[in-house]
């Protein structure tokens, strides 16, 4: 041990063995930020909330809350933006496309409502999924309009939360015995062969009496579909669920009800208008 | 120097230094944790809230076995991104009921505390079955199993009375209807008007989940993710400013 340190700090007065150990102080910087942190932990139980009494926490004399802080700040961006959310949910749907400013608003902010609210099922890229329609194409359940997409947003499809929901219901032909085996088989070759080639082209002329009597009040007489009843044109290559035969012969037996979820108690007017033109201008608006 | 000269004395008595530092950490844990319990605004006034039915029940322990919460959290916290995205920021009277509550800061997945209604049934199916058919950029792993696990709910009165001996409310009706609540919620073809008059008409979904015959756990767990961040009435909640 440096003797200078030793006559410069002194020692603890502890020794083993005949090892001592000195009583160097604190370095200064060190002591500095400590009492630093002290009085600032003061100052910060003044300001902000903190110390618990009888019914309720010092609230502090900035007066600072979180919650008030997030409202303000949600409140910050609505101002922001509330003359073009105003024009957006007032104008006419069919006039957005042809406001060049609007429209690049209502694109942008529906791009970022579809990928918070849709894209769970339509995919990030709006293609879809096995069961969940493909918005990129112009093959459309319930109408490809504008206005289409704009009821079909705020109501959605078959769900129980909202009364004006676009509904229908294809009967389950197998499972509640509309239909025999023998004519479900022909029926489904029928369909396959309105877009390509049936499983077996001998069933097709038996499947189209099958057909006729059973489908084309929804499917239309040759099989192009009806959007009022959300009813899929047949005739097309583009499947919902899929084109090959156990596919269509599971959607004959059982049927499909795919639900979408009403957005028009979510989600503000200008956001639906906003992703209906986001949807809209994604290919297949008509 | 005095009383610091006395540190000395201490730090030759083990036991003696034990018991002072957990002195000190239990004063530290009562000024912090202590107030919580008395405080009149740590669990906000809501209107809406009440306790899971046995069905959501069931599904929220399957929640809890299958580690959901180890990719989500289920608290929005107040911030701007988290509100716009999620919903509503969560508060605590509506984790009230969860023994354990499933907040938390690590998201692999998405938030869910709001996830109630926010998806069809069919796809909660089809996205549990094989996350990746909706969402093809998805880490998480298959569960396409619980749909084949059916449950019948014969212990789900135990489960609701450990949890009633633990806080919640849960009434004596409540807890005798145990099983036929369980059974009806997932059965719209049966008599459920006790179950909607016991936990209330608004809130409870009765529906078949999962659209396959029998309850399973996908019902269950289904039930469970239709309901949550679903029950408290918002038009009716004001912020309280000290907080």
């Amino acid at each position: 041990m440096s003797d200078d340190l030793k006559q410069k700090h002194g020692t603890t007065g502890h020794s083993w063995d005949g090892i001592e150990e000195l009583n160097t102080p604190l370095p200064r910087w060190w002591l500095w930020t400590f009492y630093a942190c002290i009085v600032w932990g003061v100052i910060y139980t003044v300001m902000y909330p903190a110390w618990p009494l009888v019914n309720q926490a010092t609230s502090g004399v900035l007066g600072f809350s979180t919650r008030a802080q997030v409202a303000e700040r949600i409140a910050e961006v609505e101002a922001a933006n509330a003359g073009i959310n105003e024009q957006l949910a007032s104008v006419e749907l069919t006039e957005i496309a042809g406001d060049p400013e609007l429209n690049q608003y209502a694109v942008s902010a529906g791009a970022s409502v579809f990928q918070t609210w849709c894209a769970q099922c339509h995919g990030s890229g709006a293609a879809g999924a096995v069961g969940y329609p493909n918005l990129l194409d112009d093959d459309w359940l319930w109408g490809g309009s504008i206005e289409d997409i704009h009821y079909t947003v705020t109501h959605g499809i078959r769900n129980e939360d909202d009364w004006d929901a676009r509904y229908s219901a294809m009967p389950a032909f197998g499972r509640d015995e509309l239909l025999t085996d023998e004519e479900i088989d022909s029926v489904v070759n029928y369909v396959m062969s309105l877009s390509g080639e049936p499983r077996d082209a001998s069933l097709v002329e038996a499947g189209a009496e099958v057909f006729e009597y059973n489908c084309v009040s929804c499917h239309m007489e040759n099989g192009t579909g009806d959007r009022e009843q959300g009813a899929p044109n047949l005739t097309d290559a583009i499947w919902l669920y899929g084109g090959d035969y156990e596919t269509i012969h599971e959607t004959v037996e059982n049927a499909r009800f795919g639900v979408m979820p009403n957005w028009g108690e979510r989600l503000s007017e200008a956001q639906i208008r906003a992703v209906a033109t986001y949807v809209h201008q994604l290919g297949g608006g008509e | 120097m005095g009383i610091l000269d006395k540190h000395a004395f201490l730090e030759k008595n083990a036991t003696l230094l034990l018991a002072c530092s957990f002195a000190v950490v239990t004063i530290g844990g009562i000024v912090e944790i202590a107030p919580l319990f008395y405080l009149e605004n740590t669990i906000e006034d809501v209107e809406g809230m009440r306790p899971y039915t046995p069905l959501e029940l069931a599904g929220r322990d399957i929640y809890i076995r299958e580690g959901c919460y180890v990719c989500h959290s289920q608290m929005i916290r107040p911030m701007r991104d988290e509100v716009e995205r999620y919903g509503h920021y969560s508060l605590a009277a509506e984790s009230k009921y969860d023994h354990p509550f499933q907040w938390g800061s690590k998201r692999t997945g998405p938030d869910l505390a709001r996830v109630g209604g926010r998806y069809s049934d069919e796809w909660h199916v089809d996205h549990l079955t094989n996350p990746q058919s909706v969402v093809p950029e998805s880490v998480m792993p298959k569960y396409g199993f619980l749909t084949h696990a059916m449950i019948e709910g014969e212990y789900m009165q135990d489960l609701m009375s450990t949890h009633a001996l633990v806080g919640v409310p849960y009434t004596e009706d409540q807890l005798e209807n145990a099983q036929s609540d369980f059974l009806a919620q997932a059965d719209p073809d049966s008599d459920y008007d006790g179950l909607l008059e016991r936990y209330g008409e608004d809130s409870v979904n009765v529906r078949n989940f999962d659209g396959e015959p029998g309850i399973s756990e996908m019902d269950a767990l289904i039930a469970y993710l239709q309901m949550l961040g679903t029950l408290v009435d918002f038009s009716t909640f004001y912020p309280d400013e000290s907080r």
